[in-house]
């Protein structure tokens, strides 16, 4: 066994070179940042480009640009950096460009504070764009998880040319931690489906079979388009009402059905139990620790961990949460999730604690809540 | 070489727009200079500006209100073989000002076409970032309130290197057009036309005024002196050519046997300055080199060398769940601001804990083990005391061994800083412990 030393955000940035990513562009924030410096030291001596914005909306813009060029790109920032990405992340979002950003959280709101963690924009990364479509956002718990959920986010969106997040936390991209990179399974890389030989290509058209566009990238032989209007398979404007929720629905569905093929989860169920904890990123590691407290003392729970949050793995949830008597949901926010979980299991009664005051919710903390249920 | 116009999208302008002889001109440039469809891309955003990128067979990227100029340099750094010719308004160059101010700074070779009319067209003529004071506009008194901006003056101040400004009724718009696309580096030109729909509407403004009125300012017109340097996306390569390929992680072998294998907690309480965040480093990668898994949270203030820097470890044979700490080991004291910001837990230690303690810090009352370390005694300074912290551990053998220490060294530093770290830590008097 050999180990190196990582902090969560180096562990992003060589995730995101061993998926093939060519391309960053992003802007100094706390606690984002050395997200940016690792970018910055393996991309441009490999061929790669990586750039300092003059702003988030053109860190981001360049991406989309880079992307559309055929790149693997990705960005990365804070809470505030994601509230200006959000018109550019609609963008992407509608006009399937593939790019992998990642949001280290930190406590907001607004400029907050830069060093103390949260996982407050859960239900923003969601919905925090314009016509409320979905993205694909993984969370990741520990350095591994940095790692591999980003080589995952750089599959997903180049499968489904959408954007992806990694929900990451502070105290998870600022933590160093030992890290068996030797010893990491890594998923195959995908590529996006190029257009087949031959075929007539249109930027949005969509193959028999498929729910996503073959890519050509921009500076192909043939002209490709790209646009942010509401547009047909040919890249123009539509004002066919039959053709734009045709293609509404697929943005939606695309994501929402493969979803099983993406749920990625860890969970502990112990025999005999009728309580099961829900968690995702850090107070997952609070939550591990109580568990295993609670096993010692005889009172054991079970436990659950999601990875993709969204799209929701609904089935997922409720195969998983299926025998159970008590739902038990904790995340360092105020209740972003759990409102998901809840609706994904109306009949269950679901107990809730959320804490938001920049700092980790305590294993302590959780055996408490976990004694009341 | 046919016409690059997309026959079945003939332009769509109000009647007399301006935008109309743009596009022809546009399209003139292109054929003058045997371009095809596949080696150029038109950029652009929102507003009647936003309409270019449809009416050619070109590639086509129609973005944000803009932000043009974003995807335009995505685009050209990646792709920097095409021609890449961005169309905006007056109205996206106020909203994307510094993106302007970027390119400007930036020297990439993108070519800037500003469709500069004075006004928001398609929204119903309110001002934007050019609008003379004295106009009618949808905006009620507003523009009375700013000054129009000098696009030029403006690109020029910020270090453009090629920038025009003229009529769209200029006779040679089309070579304008193809001087600065043929410029290697970010250049822009300034079209003043006329909107139909809304400016003139309410506003005399007759191609002879805009003759007039360019005339009547100082001449911009091509190559901008003392801006003229390196393209960016040349330089850049260059610049990247000469950076050293970075090494993979490093990765230590687990070859050493740790003092204990359960979950061991440390904190090293210190201020900014005493080198605490490196020696929590260097007992994590001591524990790395038994086989011990490890985790390190720093806690410290934006400004550097100043206030609280405090080190939180934890180092185990099982993987380490939560990452902060719950019932310490060891606690390091070095500090009254390190022990000011966490001095509410002293009051739950026990003798499970032990404290190593210098004399000029003084620590809320517990129940832990403490053991007094008089560093300037032994003639060890304030920045080296956090590392002779950690040997003082390895020689009680606690949490880390002597050879874990040294061989963490090994890998944290190189030459004299090794030498003088192993010495420091070899010098540290732990006898009379």
């Amino acid at each position: 066994m050999a180990l190196s030393f990582l902090e969560g955000n180096e562990a992003i940035a060589w995730g995101a070179k061993e998926s093939g990513c060519r391309f960053f562009a992003g802007y100094p924030i706390t606690p984002a940042t050395t997200i940016f410096n690792t970018m910055l030291n393996l991309l441009p001596p490999s061929g790669g480009i990586c750039l300092q914005g003059e702003d988030e909306i053109a860190s981001i813009g360049y991406c989309l640009g880079a992307s559309m060029a055929g790149l693997k790109s990705m960005t990365a920032t804070s809470g505030p950096g994601i509230s200006l990405y959000s018109e550019q992340i609609s963008f992407a979002i509608g006009s399937e460009i593939p790019i992998v950003i990642v949001d280290v959280q930190r406590l907001g709101p607004s400029t907050g504070s830069a060093t103390r963690g949260a996982d407050g924009d859960i239900n923003f990364m969601r919905w925090g764009n314009s016509g409320g479509l979905p993205v694909i956002v993984l969370a990741p718990v520990d350095v591994k998880d940095c790692f591999l959920l980003t080589m995952h986010a750089f599959n997903l969106a180049e499968e489904f040319r959408c954007p992806v997040f990694i929900a990451s936390n502070k105290e998870i991209a600022m933590t160093r931690e030992s890290i068996d990179l030797g010893n990491i399974k890594r998923p195959d890389i995908k590529e996006r489906h190029a257009l087949l030989e031959g075929k007539p290509f249109l930027p949005f058209h969509v193959a028999d079979g498929r729910m996503v566009p073959d890519f050509l990238p921009i500076g192909s032989d043939v002209p490709v388009r790209q646009t942010s209007s509401t547009h047909g398979p040919d890249g123009y404007i539509t004002t066919n009402s039959t053709e734009i929720a045709e293609n509404q629905n697929r943005l939606k569905n695309k994501l929402v059905s493969a979803v099983n093929s993406f749920s990625f989860y860890e969970e502990t169920i112990n025999e005999d139990t009728d309580t099961l904890l829900i968690t995702y990123g850090i107070t997952t590691r609070a939550a591990r620790a109580a568990c295993e407290d609670l096993k010692r003392t005889g009172t054991p729970v079970s436990h659950l961990v999601l990875k993709t949050l969204w799209p929701v793995p609904e089935d997922l949830i409720r195969e998983k949460a299926k025998f159970f008597k008590h739902i038990v949901v904790a995340e360092m926010n105020l209740g972003q999730y759990v409102r998901e979980i809840e609706r994904v299991l109306p009949e269950k009664q679901v107990k809730f604690y959320g804490q938001m005051d920049g700092s980790l919710i305590y294993p302590d903390k959780i055996k408490e809540v976990m004694a009341d249920v | 070489m046919s016409s690059l116009l997309n026959k079945s999208r003939p332009p769509v302008f109000c009647p007399g727009c301006s935008h109309e002889r743009v596009t022809h001109a546009l399209n003139k440039a292109f054929l003058n200079m045997n371009l095809k469809g596949n080696q150029i891309v038109m950029v652009s955003d929102i507003g009647c500006s936003g309409l270019f990128d449809t009416f050619f067979n070109t590639h086509a990227f129609h973005g944000l209100h803009g932000r043009a100029l974003t995807y335009a340099t995505g685009l050209k750094l990646s792709r920097p073989e095409l021609n890449v010719i961005v169309t905006m308004g007056d109205g996206g160059l106020g909203i994307g000002g510094a993106h302007l101010l970027a390119a400007c700074r930036r020297n990439l070779d993108l070519t800037l076409l500003v469709l500069n009319n004075f006004n928001f067209g398609m929204t119903g003529g309110q001002c934007s970032a050019t609008t003379p004071t004295d106009a009618q506009v949808g905006s009620g008194f507003l523009n009375q309130l700013e000054r129009p901006l000098d696009v030029c003056e403006v690109a020029s101040a910020a270090g453009i290197a090629y920038a025009a400004r003229c009529s769209s009724y200029k006779k040679d718009l089309a070579q304008e057009i193809e001087k600065a696309i043929r410029f290697n580096g970010f250049s822009l030109i300034d079209i003043w036309g006329i909107c139909p729909g809304r400016f003139t509407r309410r506003n005399k403004l007759t191609t002879k005024d805009i003759e007039d009125s360019l005339s009547a300012l100082p001449s911009i017109n091509g190559l901008v002196s003392g801006n003229v340097r390196k393209e960016y996306g040349r330089h850049y390569k260059e610049l990247a050519k000469s950076r050293k390929t970075v090494a993979t992680p490093v990765k230590i072998e687990a070859s050493l046997i740790p003092p204990n294998t359960d979950r061991q907690e440390v904190i090293i309480l210190g201020s900014a300055g005493q080198r605490i965040v490196t020696a929590g480093e260097i007992l994590c990668l001591a524990g790395l080199s038994a086989g011990l898994n490890a985790t390190q949270k720093n806690d410290y203030p934006i400004t550097v060398l100043r206030g609280h820097s405090i080190s939180e470890i934890v180092l185990s044979s099982e993987e380490i769940g939560f990452t902060g700490i719950l019932n310490p080991d060891v606690i390091v004291v070095l500090s009254q601001e390190g022990v000011d910001r966490r001095n509410n837990f002293f009051d739950t230690l026990d003798e499970k804990t032990l404290i190593l303690q210098v004399p000029e810090v003084k620590i809320p009352s517990c129940k832990a083990r403490i053991i007094h370390i008089d560093f300037k005694a032994q003639g060890i300074k304030s920045q080296d005391r956090a590392l002779a912290s950690l040997s003082i551990l390895a020689k009680l053998s606690k949490i880390i061994s002597l050879e874990m220490l040294q061989s963490a060294l090994k890998v944290r530093f190189k030459d004299q800083a090794l030498s003088m770290s192993l010495d420091l830590v070899d010098r540290v008097e732990s006898s009379s412990l």
